[in-house]
């Protein structure tokens, strides 16, 4: 569904990323994990739109997306939800809701799709007119899931969302993040919190200082004495 | 020792001066919050909507009316023209290069009007009554001036809540990378917001242009103080200048009549001053 080939990235004279290659079937849930500064969140933001890259090639369903705005590649089916949450603090839940249902198709289907996101975060509901920026951290993440949602993406790109959260915060995030993968969308996860991320996704990608190290079934990785000394904490 | 009555009529000359000047720092401002650029130039376009109001009435002979509605047009394009001529270029440029920018379209714009109109003041002439309620003289097109800015405020408030675009707006002021993401090509909600601003201006001409005659250096008036507001409510936030507004335009008018006008504008400024180092996020901001 996704391939990068090559993808060369970053900003100004600093390269972020070098010949990255990774892929992401349909129906896939794909974990890219990394100590900080290897380059996770630059991924996310070539794949979006965020930034250009410099050289290689971005092809998702067929169709090269690479050097399109970000603005373009959601309305692809790319749906992105930035590390750090960015919700519209000032507005309202329900406000936040209708952006991320700005482009013409997802206006149309605001009511199924809203519908559908309160069903999947009932506290969401009941919030629906505070203003978001007054939302814990963890309904603020659920927040711009939700948000990314309602643009009714194919593929989910989820940049840290457990930062910030309590652990139990967290592991009740991975839950519904699994019960959306369950719904049939496709999902591209970056995680600092690669213990319970290997035990959500498929297959897992190992990205250190720009370059992909490693890739594999995620039950494989984890197994891997080197990723468990560095990250798993084992 | 006052006379009340002359207080109070400055205080209400004050309330409907405020009215004109919120609906300046209201279109500065929604320019400024969302895209994140002064435009120093703002009053100047105020200028040549008015004398757009001045030509269609004097010289072609339009109601006053309709060459209000006209200037809200012309103030909309000009909006739009300075987005697409000026703004949209330097974008990415460094924020000082922002302000040299608008700052020279000032300076342009007045020599340009000196060049064209000279340094006549011109006026529209308007035979409108000075109505007198209990011994208090209130001039008539102020008081339309201020319930027409109202009326558009509420306008403005209200497109910007119940509206798509004017919530995309808002959400763009906040989190401008975060609404690219939402699908909303930031370039065209600047082109909105400019066109918005742009055409606030130019019903903000129309009002002035019943109270004021217009010359090239009418900009160098009304532009210190509607800065001042928008900086005093807190750079970008709505009802933080409205809220400025009515302070400075009470303390103008007030003080004006205790003293002098000028003594007006001098404690005005000097509360400024003051306030920047008191609240230097703006009145309304919640201390940390």
């Amino acid at each position: 569904m996704l391939e990068l080939k090559n993808i060369t990235a970053g900003y100004g004279h600093f390269t972020a990323l070098w010949d990255v290659q990774l892929r992401v079937a349909r129906g896939e849930a794909v974990a890219v994990v990394g100590p900080n500064g290897a380059g996770k969140t630059t991924l996310m933001r070539v794949i979006s739109g965020l930034i250009p890259s410099r050289a290689g090639e971005l092809v998702f369903e067929g169709e090269s997306l690479a050097g399109r705005p970000a603005h373009d590649i959601v309305a692809h089916g790319i749906a992105h939800v930035p590390e750090g949450r960015r919700i519209f603090p000032a507005l309202t839940v329900g406000d936040n809701l209708r952006m991320g249902a700005f482009l013409p198709a997802a206006r149309q289907a605001f009511p199924e799709s809203s519908a559908r996101v309160y069903d999947l975060f009932p506290a969401l509901a009941e919030r629906q007119r505070q203003r978001a920026g007054s939302l814990s951290g963890g309904e603020q993440q659920m927040l711009a899931i939700g948000r990314a949602l309602m643009s009714r993406p194919k593929l989910i790109l989820l940049d840290e969302p457990s930062m910030g959260l309590a652990p139990v915060m967290v592991l009740r995030l991975f839950d519904l993040i699994r019960r959306i993968r369950e719904e049939g969308y496709t999902i591209l996860v970056v995680e600092q919190n690669v213990r319970q991320v290997l035990k959500l996704v498929d297959r897992a990608y190992l990205l250190e200082v720009g370059r992909i190290k490693m890739e594999g079934r995620a039950h494989e990785l984890a197994e891997q004495d080197f990723v468990r000394k560095a990250y798993v904490g084992l | 020792m006052i006379d009340p009555i002359f207080l109070a009529e400055a205080a209400i000359n004050g309330l409907l001066l405020g009215g004109v000047l919120a609906l300046l720092a209201l279109g500065l401002n929604l320019i400024f919050g969302v895209i994140d650029i002064v435009w120093i130039a703002y009053v100047d376009l105020v200028m040549l909507a008015m004398y757009a109001v001045y030509f269609l009435v004097m010289v072609y002979g339009w109601p006053i009316w309709l060459a209000g509605l006209a200037a809200i047009g012309v103030g909309a394009l000009l909006g739009i023209g300075v987005h697409v001529l000026i703004i949209s270029p330097i974008l990415g440029s460094a924020p000082v290069n922002q302000l040299l920018a608008t700052g020279g379209l000032l300076f342009f714009l007045q020599s340009f009007a000196t060049f064209l109109w000279t340094t006549d003041h011109r006026s529209v002439r308007l035979a409108l009554p000075v109505l007198e309620v209990a011994g208090i003289f209130v001039s008539f097109a102020r008081l339309i001036a201020f319930v027409i800015a109202i009326l558009a405020m509420i306008g403005l408030y209200l497109f910007l809540t119940r509206t798509y675009i004017g919530t995309a707006i808002r959400a763009v002021a906040q989190d401008r990378e975060a609404m690219a993401l939402m699908g909303a090509d930031p370039r065209r909600v600047y082109l909105v917001t400019s066109a918005v601003g742009g055409a606030m201006a130019g019903l903000a001409a129309a009002l002035l242009s019943i109270q004021y005659s217009v010359h090239p250096y009418f900009g160098a008036a009304f532009g210190p103080i509607t800065f001042m507001i928008c900086v005093l409510g807190g750079l970008g936030n709505m009802v933080g200048a409205f809220v400025a507004s009515f302070i400075m335009s009470e303390i103008i008018s007030i003080g004006g009549v205790t003293w002098s006008t000028e003594m007006g504008y001098v404690i005005a400024f000097a509360l400024f001053i003051v306030m920047m180092f008191v609240r230097p996020g703006g009145i309304l901001t919640k201390r940390e």
